[in-house]
């Protein structure tokens, strides 16, 4: 409840995360269920729309934002030769706000008063007259809290990237998942503050009476939209990029061979980060924003797709006339690429605004974005997991059952998303409860449903792989004979992480200590040896962030059942932020 | 909290806080910039008045704007005096940047009651809206700032705030000199440009 320490904060991200994917799995096998048949009646059209809402609200925001956020607590600071973060304990109070929110907005079931207008909840649906319920004020207050998480969090990482590399580490000596992360904490940084404004602007509608997107009254919804997408599109960029991050580490480790064209990737990892703010209308082309502005955010759509192409090629470069281990990681890996290649097409396909005509609101469109999300969010992230478990636990986990995972995701993934395709082309609308049997979309939407299946058991293999960890052996600190920092410590690492702070003297700074020494006839075969953690500084447990985080999650609460209940976690709030500041960051003795 | 400071080793050199500190006000940037194009897009959209010809008074928000800009100037020199180790100068200086600050939140809460009794409110019509909302903000960050600057006052007064940790009142100074700035910001756009706006503009009329 206290710690401070990015490793333990980094396991505490990863279970929440894995409990509320587990939730949002489950919301998407309703929605299966519910399409499996023609004029089927399993749900409400109301419940129907509660669940494709907090599906996607919770897989985008509480399950794959965390999950990569657990990847950047655990691996950046390892990677860079740091002790911790530049502020733990601002990194913990990230974790419980985020905790906190998530709990916020799942209390919308409690009270039965669920979101249902969709992830990007658009304008002027989301007033008052057309949902009267609380469940909006649910989603956007929710958001709100996980939004400051989401900004300290990316304050943090920059911080601690661009000031806390190990001597000798130069920008461009940086393995390139900490360049996503902090690409990935920009982002974050700059994006979360506009959806912060459009919330807040949603929950004064809402609340207090003003008319920001209401058209009667001179309101305009389409405000929202841009509001929403000018952080949306970043977004997207903020879940892809750390999965491009893991990938850029497994594929050159799996294939022994450094990455192809290192600073390409870095490049065009900073052109995709920066051009993600200039395409956001390419969700509005159907608004009727005119022939130019569509043709422009046409162009730069399209544009973007070449840094994103550079790294496909790159990659493949890297395994070509490599040494290929097909470990499941680097099964994952390489099923990233393949299935980010599909979804980047079909993405091409809708950046060209008269063929979005056609797309725009099908099924083409949910098929597209799984592809991209789950073929490449989802399984960067396994690929991260079975990568790194071994450094975070000390075990391996089974590469048997690692495989089946694999296969099962792999199969299950493509039979669920890819009929989507043909059925969005067949004009399926997006986001309806049941479909009249005339239309011909029942057998694909079977196929779909059947996939479903396929991952759910590829889902309950990976727990199980992980269940049966307890009783496995611990392993070689350096499983893979892996190029970064992190493996050069014991797994899993101390709570100081390196004893002594390493000197980096290129890219891919272990595999040339580990070169050196074979050279001269020493081979590296212990982690660097533990000493005595009493000598080293650290930071001490603190609870005044789960305070703190408790004060602010007191003050949306407040706002969803008594403003006075707002008031009392202001002042708990601002009485963690006081203890805060008169507590000193390390143990007293550490003053000098 | 100001002890490790002076110890930490960074790459930059730079120490930790001072980045994080530029790299959340360039997040607030982009905060305050979504609240003004907010208001932007809709000024003259409003469909009913009162319109802010009628009531926006740019000779009374000049004087508050002045005394803001002016607590600004009381920041430079309590960071000075922190700077030479002068307590008395810092804990003076550093009350006169609060009461500066506070003066100003005073003439904005006067202008808000002038305004709602002249029939301007959240949901009167989108000037109303957009207008509190932005302003409101603001001021939320101005009130924020005193409170910042009455705590670093009281550790001065015990003694706490020296050149040693003259950074405490350093980052203190950028985000209240940041918050002065977006208030320009404002100023020139509700007030000098915006404040003479007659009526709704009637599209293509």
């Amino acid at each position: 409840m206290t710690t401070v320490d990015h490793k333990r904060i980094a396991v505490l991200y990863g279970v929440t995360a894995m409990i509320l994917m587990l939730i949002a799995g489950v919301e998407a096998g309703v929605i299966r269920m519910q399409l499996s048949s023609a004029d089927n009646d399993l749900i409400s059209a109301a419940r129907y729309n509660q669940m494709f809402t907090m599906h996607a609200t919770t897989m985008v925001f509480m399950v794959i934002m965390p999950l990569s956020v657990s990847f950047f607590n655990f691996v950046v600071p390892l990677a860079i030769g740091a002790r911790d973060v530049a502020f733990p304990r601002l990194n913990a109070l990230s974790y419980w706000i985020f905790l906190f929110g998530a709990i916020l907005m799942h209390m919308a079931f409690v009270v039965d008063q669920v979101p249902d207008a969709g992830w990007f909840s658009y304008a002027n649906l989301t007033e008052k007259p057309f949902s009267i319920n609380r469940g909006l004020d649910f989603w956007a207050i929710g958001l709100l809290v996980m939004g400051t998480a989401s900004v300290a969090g990316g304050l943090n990482f920059v911080v601690t990237i661009i000031n806390l590399r190990a001597p000798g580490m130069s920008m461009m000596r940086m393995p390139v998942f900490v360049w996503m992360t902090l690409i990935t904490s920009i982002l974050l940084v700059l994006a979360f503050p506009v959806i912060t404004v459009g919330l807040i602007e949603l929950t004064m509608d809402r609340n207090f009476g003003t008319h920001f997107f209401i058209p009667a009254e001179g309101g305009d919804p389409i405000l929202w939209q841009h509001l929403f997408w000018v952080f949306g599109h970043p977004e997207v960029y903020i879940l892809i990029l750390p999965a491009m991050g893991i990938v850029s580490e497994v594929l050159p480790t799996f294939s022994r061979k450094p990455l192809f064209g290192y600073p390409f990737i870095v490049f065009s990892g900073i052109v995709i980060g920066i051009m993600g703010w200039a395409v956001w209308s390419h969700h509005m082309f159907t608004v009727g924003l005119g022939p130019v502005a569509n043709s422009v955010f046409t162009i730069t759509t399209m544009l973007i797709a070449v840094p994103t192409g550079i790294k496909i090629f790159n990659w493949i470069a890297t395994m070509w006339k490599g040494s290929v281990e097909f470990t499941t990681a680097m099964m994952f890996a390489l099923g990233f690429v393949a299935l980010f290649i599909v979804g980047g097409l079909s993405g091409v396909s809708h950046a060209i605004s008269p063929s979005d005509f056609q797309q725009q609101d099908t099924y083409y469109i949910v098929a597209h974005l799984h592809y991209v999300l789950f073929g490449g969010s989802i399984f960067g992230i396994f690929s991260g997991i079975y990568f790194w478990y071994p450094k975070i636990t000390g075990k391996m986990l089974s590469e048997t059952l690692g495989k089946l995972n694999f296969w099962l995701l792999f199969i299950g993934m493509n039979l669920t998303f890819f009929p989507m395709h043909f059925l969005g082309l067949n004009g399926m609308p997006r986001r309806i409860y049941t479909y009249s049997a005339e239309f011909g979309w029942e057998n694909m939407n079977q196929i779909a449903s059947f996939g479903y299946v396929v991952l759910f058991v590829g889902f309950v293999i990976f727990l199980v792989n992980i269940w049966q960890t307890r009783s496995s052996r611990f392993v070689s600190h350096d499983p893979w004979d892996a190029p970064g920092l992190e493996w050069s410590i014991a797994s899993p690492p101390p709570p100081y992480n390196f004893a002594v702070i390493p000197q980096v003297e290129g890219l891919d700074q272990y595999w040339i200590m580990k070169d050196r020494a074979e050279a001269a006839g020493t081979p590296i075969t212990e982690p660097e040896a533990l000493v005595d953690p009493s000598t080293i500084h650290m930071p001490s447990p603190s609870y005044w962030p789960i305070f703190t985080a408790a004060g602010v999650a007191l003050i949306g609460g407040g706002l969803l059942s008594h403003y006075a209940l707002s008031f009392v976690g202001g002042a708990i709030a601002m009485m963690g932020v006081i203890g805060w500041g008169n507590e000193p960051p390390a143990a007293p003795s550490d003053e000098h | 909290m100001a002890h490790a400071a002076e110890h930490e080793y960074t790459t930059t050199g730079l120490s930790h806080r001072k980045m994080l500190m530029w790299v959340f006000l360039g997040s607030d940037c982009l905060f305050f910039g979504s609240l003004i194009a907010t208001y932007m897009v809709y000024r003259g959209q409003s469909l009913v008045g009162p319109y802010p010809i009628d009531i926006i008074d740019v000779p009374l928000t000049t004087v508050s704007t002045f005394v803001l800009l002016m607590s600004s100037f009381a920041m430079v020199q309590a960071l000075a005096a922190t700077n030479a180790d002068n307590k008395k100068a810092t804990v003076i200086w550093l009350l006169a940047t609060a009461a500066l600050g506070a003066v100003f939140i005073g003439f904005q809460i006067y202008e808000f009651n002038a305004f709602k009794n002249e029939g301007l409110t959240l949901g009167g019509n989108l000037f109303g809206a957009s207008f509190f909302t932005l302003t409101g903000f603001h001021g939320a960050h101005v009130t924020l700032g005193i409170i910042w600057l009455v705590a670093i006052a009281i550790l001065a007064a015990k003694g706490r705030v020296g050149s040693k940790n003259a950074l405490d009142v350093e980052l203190l100074g950028l985000y209240w000199h940041f918050v002065d700035i977006v208030w320009i910001v404002i100023f020139t756009l509700l007030y000098l440009i915006g404040g003479f706006d007659v009526g709704p503009v009637i599209p293509g009329g």
